[in-house]
């Protein structure tokens, strides 16, 4: 805590490399290993359209896929792996408020088919 | 005595009412031990997030609304290449491309917190490049569908009608937050190159842009699967 504070009052003039509040440094070899992912993760996405797949099985890979890919770029590009729980509760907990609204729209979409189909559609 | 005491007090109440607020957060405690510009960051990536799981999901309402069928992005946005037909090879490059400058922007931020002032800026630069190549994709892609495809807004020869206001709505959005990254990640690395963050004493506003250049890829990761795969 006063580590942290006497840091910021003392402004970045002395800040290291491994400075430990905030200041994010890791071994290159990490950043390489998830780049490579990524681009792996890419085409396997791309590959399942390539290949036709349909069905439950496309959807299931499409977002299994996603996921992953999504996983790596907030956990180690954007360092959220790193950062102390306080931090990491205020950007992962809200989005959860999400699902509420696409679980809504869901179910909204599927009664405004229905209607459109009983009542629109010749 | 007491009374006027508690007068007293209830009037500068409601003056320090704000004042007490401002000194409450900017008092000598810290909740978050990033940098300022880091958490202020993650509030605005956070607000983004909303933004754009609002386009996702309207665009998910209308799509299982419809009661035409939805066109096929896999066809639509196919290319043909040497009279090779390839699905969706324009969004793959884009995708690749998107990727590849996420990986640049790492490297970069990395290099900042070396103090490699040369290589940061080099690779700020490229991440802009390679930001200013997807747009330019993207400008191609949406003037394809315009002129040769017909879709608008409002309708298009294909099927459901929506599928043009969607498309429209997310990519725009999402090829305005390109746009502005790359001139975001210009100014920084000019700063870079000109030394302002040797002299500030610190880079980590190479890292406070990065964070935004990789919530722009994730959200794309996102318009990837949701909108051009499913």
């Amino acid at each position: 805590m006063s580590h942290a504070v006497t840091q910021e009052h003392a402004g970045h003039g002395t800040a290291s490399a491994t400075h430990a509040d905030g200041h994010q440094q890791h071994p290159i070899k990490i950043y390489l290993g998830i780049w490579f992912l990524l681009f792996v993760l890419s085409a396997f996405s791309y590959m399942v359209d390539y290949f036709h797949l349909e069905g439950a099985l496309r959807w299931t890979l499409i977002l299994v896929f996603m996921f992953l890919k999504a996983g790596f770029i907030v956990a180690i590009f954007m360092h959220v792996a790193w950062e102390r729980l306080a931090l990491k509760l205020v950007i992962l907990v809200p989005p959860l408020t999400l699902l509420v609204l696409i679980a809504l729209m869901a179910i909204e979409g599927d009664y405004t088919f229905l209607t459109r189909i009983s009542s629109f559609v010749q | 005595m007491a009374e006027t005491a508690l007068k007293v007090e209830q009037s500068a109440s409601a003056l320090e009412g704000l004042r007490s607020v401002a000194a409450d957060w900017s008092q000598d405690k810290q909740a978050f031990p990033v940098p300022w510009g880091k958490a202020m960051m993650w509030i605005f990536l956070l607000s983004d997030t909303f933004v754009f799981t609002c386009f996702l999901t309207s665009y998910m309402n209308v799509r299982i609304s419809t009661t035409e069928p939805w066109p096929n992005p896999s066809e639509v946005f196919a290319l043909t290449v040497g009279g090779a037909h390839i699905p969706l090879l324009l969004i793959a490059i884009m995708t690749m491309i998107l990727i590849t400058s996420s990986g640049t922007m790492a490297m970069a931020v990395n290099f900042g917190y070396r103090r490699d002032r040369k290589r940061t800026a080099l690779l700020l630069f490229a991440t802009a490049l390679l930001g200013l190549s997807f747009v330019g994709m993207q400008a191609f892609e949406w003037t394809k569908l315009i002129v040769e495809e017909g879709v608008r807004p409002w309708g298009n020869p294909m099927g459901a009608a929506q599928f043009g206001s969607s498309f429209f709505m997310i990519t725009g959005f999402h090829g305005l937050h390109v746009s502005c990254g790359v001139i975001y990640l210009l100014v920084v690395a000019y700063r870079v190159l000109s030394g302002f963050y040797d002299r500030k004493g610190t880079y980590e506003t190479v890292e406070v842009a990065g964070l935004y250049w990789h919530f722009v890829d994730l959200v794309w990761v996102f318009i990837f699967a949701f909108f051009y795969l499913w």
